[in-house]
């Protein structure tokens, strides 16, 4: 143990090398550690030549000792870095993983770290750690130990590898990583693990038979069940070409020299083996991030360390920046790295490199009795204090908050939304108030709500349009939450999230059901409300059964069966919004029909003797409910009379609903559904989509299910909770004014979209170069000709040595074009059909099948 | 930044949702109209009387014959409308509607325009013109009702490009079956990796006959060849894989080929429709000038 280091910083990604390079040149005593033998493993990993982006592109940059960075090539900008990390002389460890940091000095007193960790079981268990000041020493993998006076962590989010945990496990034939499956020849390899990474791994190892590798894969279930489906035929297909054997149900006993033996579902086998290849998934960094006395904001598994306005967590002296801070922009983290040594360095005023960006969020407006506006401090502080969600926050979190959020003013009698608006952000008012219309019919029947509250919860809830209409009461301040930062919100700050579901309980109670209810007649069946999360297929009422409570369906959708003849029907299709179990707490008796989720759905419970003293005091209600439940009835007594006579549609009409259900109809606010018996094929659609989106086309005819002549092509189906928006780093994909979901020009091409759409329709691609006139093509052969053009001609007339990224190209539902969808204009036949899935799950569904 | 903004209600562009194919398109609006153009035509030939006979020169005659005209020329424009994607509203399946019917209803109008008088000259060349594009495009009509079902149903989910390397995932499957054969079996084999023609020409394609061709053959052979070693004894094992792999090939060629075939039945019949009608534009324009030239 010979030097104490001023900083150690763990991790040479964007955070981490900014951070280090910084340290150097202002001269500080500093170790960079890197756990592989490369600087920023994470885009080192990018596929070669990939271009990175550098947004956001308002935010400076502020790189710690001017490392450069500009959006560029992958191999240039670690070229980059690399040349300017030697040049500043940072001083780099490579290959040292940190196992541990733990303080060397006095316990800190009342300082305890509470570590939860939750089993499969289900049982959890609590370890106490006592947190010691600094200095700190780190553990390497290796054995060596560091001493350091601040730790900066610059881990990222990626994680460690899962390790082969039998025995033989840490031999040295084991490696987590493929780099070249070209390395190796006349191996006997076992890949480990069914995921898309082994299964890439193991096609790579065995695409090329002149490298006579003999490649098992193992994995511990019988199916593949996370895998793509592309990946899964293509392995199937190398099995029974005989490139590959498959293992499943099987798992590793252990390894020798040589060797492995394997627990097969016909026993023990022991097996040849050279090289084994463990792809079993990554373990977030959150459990050694813990283990180092760091708090985590809650359980949740979207939540961050717990951080100081500089970035230092709840153990003195170790500081935590970059993605695993919740800032996964590499601008960010650069800037970062740069601000965090300022700080550690005595620069306490250092005001943040996104200052600027939040100065103009506020210009021009000022509070109730401050003309002079505020500066961004007090700004956040002001939105902290007024708004009751948000009084939980840490500065920290309210800055990285406001990013993602706008502060508007509003004059009076000023409209925030339109009912029907497609919006899913959630809206605190900060001054004045604001009148929720509750009566469509009448826009004079308002609600005020106070300075304080939120509104906006049942679009956020739900993802579906706006359920009244808005108006500012009085002049008014309201803060916009994006829909990404309410979320984080609600992990983050665990009585933010408990406040905004007993809202919405409320308020979609007062929606649906309308009839005047407020919250004081609400009070007490909400008391007993219980949401719950339904997965898929689940019922939550089954016909026959006794039971009396009313669900009302929070987020997902449902679709209603009953059982004639022996045999599941088709009933209806109840989309988010709306209520079942009423029949029962009106008419008493058993269950009539099935309600099971369609997609994993959340459903709030109401008991029902509490709904039938609500009902007994509010005669309105029990009419309005009358009156849906006959509705009902009668579609049920349509269908099923429809049964006796014509059993052959009703089939037909569940069978296609089923189908449609089970392709994602469930979750889909607008979905392009195609008549097979009217399509030719002339894929006119493709063509149409590709020249009225600068030249490809967002949409494949052909792929895709088919039912009955029902076809649903590969083609976005705009999600109520678009799975593709969920991880978007510059959280470039938004939801239109039409409902549509679309990727606006700030797409860094990183594929998390591609990669998290279940529906497998968005595609990553470069814009082709420009066409000549359809006119030039007609008459003289000139160009492509209509759609997309193809490789050859797009590669000849691309402009060489110029760099263009590839960027995520989906469907946008020809918003803005007052035409409609161009895919369904431009059907010759009237095969392609854009619809909602309550426009199409309907009685106009049965009239198809007798059709 | 910080002004007030307002998230409108904005209607989604109207479209056309409902669900029902080119021929029934809106009730059925533009049989209606043909028909009323039809039987506008007959009443126009019937009630007036030119003398000495009916011909395209009287007022009646010009009359239908400037409605035909006019009807040819916008009705050949359905080919630039089909490409040209405008932002705006319109439906191309509207189009093809009002197409389909007018069109039809051109037998009447063309017809009833010549006041029957046929002969060797280029005014009668124009109406065996249009008769050939309009019979055509009735066979297409007849095409579209029937086949698109066909091809749906033989598709089975898969798409041509699935099918096509379907096909060439056997034929490797396949090449490295045979590696053990001898000599004269993988002459056979051969046939099937290099004498098979997916498509085939335009007649196999039409018929659907593709008798004798590589992977067929080949089939044929190695089947006589395994029932022999059957009745023999056991066969070689080898083999049975190789003929296990060539009835497979035979099933993806035969779903492959009905999908050609069927998508070759789609289009052909536009590859008289299409330069038949360039050809009736071109009589049609000699027509009306040499009718006015020699008045």
């Amino acid at each position: 143990m010979s030097e104490v280091f001023r900083i150690a910083i763990i991790g040479s990604g964007p955070a981490g090398l900014s951070a280090a390079a910084h340290a150097a040149r202002l001269g500080l005593s500093h170790v960079l550690l890197e756990k592989t033998g490369h600087l920023s493993d994470t885009i080192y990993k990018y596929q070669k030549g990939k271009h990175v982006m550098a947004t956001p592109s308002q935010l400076v940059l502020r790189a710690g000792g001017g490392l450069p960075f500009d959006a560029g090539k992958r191999e240039t900008i670690l070229g980059n870095w690399s040349e300017a990390a030697a040049a500043l002389g940072v001083n780099v460890r490579h290959d040292a993983e940190v196992r541990a940091i733990s303080g060397t000095g006095a316990p800190i007193a009342g300082s305890v770290q509470k570590i939860v960790t939750r089993k499969r079981d289900g049982s959890s268990e609590t370890k106490e750690l006592q947190r010691h000041a600094p200095p700190y020493r780190l553990q390497l993998a290796d054995g060596a130990e560091i001493l350091a006076e601040t730790v900066i962590l610059a881990i990222g989010t990626q994680g460690n590898p899962n390790l082969m945990a039998c025995p033989g496990g840490d031999g040295r034939q084991v490696q987590y990583q493929l780099d070249d499956p070209q390395e190796y020849t006349d191996e006997h390899i076992f890949v480990i693990g069914g995921g898309d990474a082994g299964i890439e791994n193991a096609l790579g190892l065995a695409a090329d038979a002149a490298q006579a590798n003999i490649v098992s894969l193992v994995n511990r279930s019988a199916e593949f069940s996370t895998a793509k489906d592309a990946n899964v035929k293509a392995l199937l297909a190398a099995r029974d070409a005989g490139r590959i054997s498959i293992l499943t149900g099987t798992t590793t006993r252990s390894i020798e020299p040589g060797w492995i033996t394997l627990d097969t579902p016909d026993g023990e086998v022991r097996a040849r083996c050279d090289r084994v290849i463990a792809r079993m998934g990554s373990a977030p960094p959150r459990a050694f991030v813990e283990a180092c006395g760091i708090e985590f904001t809650s359980n949740d598994r979207l939540a961050y360390p717990r951080l100081s306005p500089v970035f230092e967590s709840t153990a003195p002296g170790i500081f935590v920046v970059g993605a695993l801070a919740g800032y996964p922009l590499i601008k960010h983290c650069m800037n970062q790295g740069h601000d965090v040594v300022e700080f550690i360095n005595g620069n306490r005023d250092l005001k943040p490199a996104d200052e600027p960006i939040l100065e103009a969020k506020f210009r021009g407006l000022a509070p109730a009795g401050r003309p002079d506006g505020l500066s961004v401090a007090d700004w956040l502080e002001h939105l902290r204090g007024r708004v009751s969600i948000l009084n939980g926050m840490s500065p920290l979190q309210m800055r990285e908050f406001m990013l993602d959020s706008e502060v508007r003013a509003y004059r009076a009698g000023e409209i925030v939304f339109e009912r029907n608006a497609p919006g899913s952000s959630l809206f605190g008012v900060v001054e004045g108030e604001v009148r929720v219309e509750v009566d469509p019919t009448n826009p004079a029947i308002t609600v005020p709500l106070g300075a304080g509250t939120i509104f906006g919860e049942v679009g956020l809830i739900s993802g579906r349009r706006r359920g009244a209409t808005i108006r500012a009461g009085s002049d008014c301040i309201l803060v916009e939450i994006a829909r990404g930062a309410a979320l984080k919100l609600m992990s983050a700050v665990p009585a933010a999230g408990r406040e905004v579901t007993r809202i919405t309980t409320t308020r979609s109670l007062q929606q649906i059901f309308k009839s005047g209810l407020t919250p004081d007649d609400l009070a007490a069946i909400i008391e007993t409300a219980k949401v719950e999360t339904i997965r898929a297929g689940q019922a939550i009422i089954n016909e026959g059964e006794d039971g009396d409570d009313i669900f009302i369906i929070r987020s997902g959708s449902m679709v209603v069966e009953k059982s004639i003849g022996g045999k599941p029907v088709f009933l209806s299709y109840v989309p988010a919004g709306s209520y079942v179990g009423e029949m029962t707490v009106i008419d008493g008796g058993k269950r009539t029909a099935t309600v099971r989720a369609a997609v994993k759905a959340d459903v709030i419970r109401l008991e029902g003797a509490r709904f039938r003293d609500l009902l007994a005091a509010k005669p309105d209600l029990l009419a309005r409910l009358r009156a849906d439940m006959a509705t009902r009835t009668s579609l049920n007594s349509f269908i099923e009379s429809k049964k006796d006579g014509f059993r052959g549609v009703v089939d037909m009409y569940t069978g296609v609903a089923n189908f449609l259900v089970d392709q994602g109809l469930g979750e889909a606010t607008d979905v392009l559904l195609i008549d097979e018996k009217l399509c030719v094929g002339c894929d006119n659609c493709e063509k149409a989509c590709a020249d009225s989106h600068d030249g490809l086309s967002r949409l494949d005819r052909e792929a895709g299910r088919t039912y009955a002549h029902l076809h649903v092509p590969t083609s976005c189906r705009h999600c109520e909770h678009p799975h593709c928006m969920a991880d978007c780093p510059p959280n470039a994909i938004h939801r239109g004014p039409t409902g549509e979901v679309y990727i606006d020009e700030t797409c860094i091409g990183c594929g998390n979209c591609q990669r998290g759409c279940p529906y497998g329709v968005i595609r990553m691609d470069k814009l082709p170069p420009k066409k000549p006139w359809l006119l030039s093509w007609l008459l003289f052969g000139s160009g492509p000709g209509p759609g997309e053009p193809d490789k050859a001609w797009r590669y000849k007339h691309t402009p060489k040595g110029v760099e263009a990224p590839k960027k995520a190209i989906k469907c946008d539902m020809c918003a803005g074009q007052s035409g409609g969808p161009a895919c369904v204009r431009a059907c010759p036949t009237g095969a392609a059909i854009r619809v909602s899935p309550e426009q199409f799950l309907s009685v106009a569904l049965l009239d198809r099948g007798a059709g | 930044m910080a002004r007030a903004a307002t998230a409108r209600a904005i209607r989604p562009a109207v479209r056309d949702t409902a669900h029902d194919g080119f021929l029934t398109h809106r009730n059925s609006r533009w049989l209606k109209i043909a028909l009323g153009l039809m039987l506008f035509a007959v009443l126009v030939y019937a009630l007036t009387d030119a003398e000495p006979r009916a011909n395209g020169g009287s007022v009646a005659g010009y009359l239908l014959g400037t409605i035909g005209a006019l009807l040819i020329v916008w009705l050949s424009s359905l080919g630039l409308r089909k490409r040209i994607v405008t932002r705006g509203p319109y439906s191309l399946k509207g189009w093809t509607s009002a197409h389909v019917w007018l069109g039809l209803s051109l037998i009447v109008v063309g017809t009833l325009h010549s006041g029957f008088q046929f002969g060797w000259n280029i005014h009668t060349l124009a109406w065996a013109l249009m008769m050939v594009v309009i019979l055509s495009g009735l066979y297409g009509i007849i095409v579209y009702a029937r086949l698109p079902a066909q091809l749906s149903a033989n598709r089975q989910e898969t798409t041509q490009p699935q099918m096509l390397e379907a096909i060439r995932a056997l034929d490797r499957q396949i090449d490295t079956a045979a590696q053990p054969l001898a000599a004269a079996e993988t002459a056979l084999v051969r046939l099937s990796l290099e004498k098979t023609s997916i498509g085939g020409n335009l007649w196999q394609r039409l018929s659907g006959n593709y008798a004798g061709d590589g992977n067929g053959r080949a089939l044929a052979a190695i089947q006589a060849e395994v029932d022999g070693q059957r009745r023999a004894g056991r066969p070689d094992p080898a083999l049975t894989q190789i003929l296990f792999l060539l009835e497979r090939k035979a099933a993806a060629l035969a779903q492959a080929r009905r999908h050609i075939g069927l998508r070759a039945r789609l289009e052909l019949w536009l590859y008289l429709h299409v330069p038949a009608t360039f050809a009736l534009l071109a009589a049609l324009t000699a027509h009306v000038v040499s009718v006015f030239l020699y008045w």
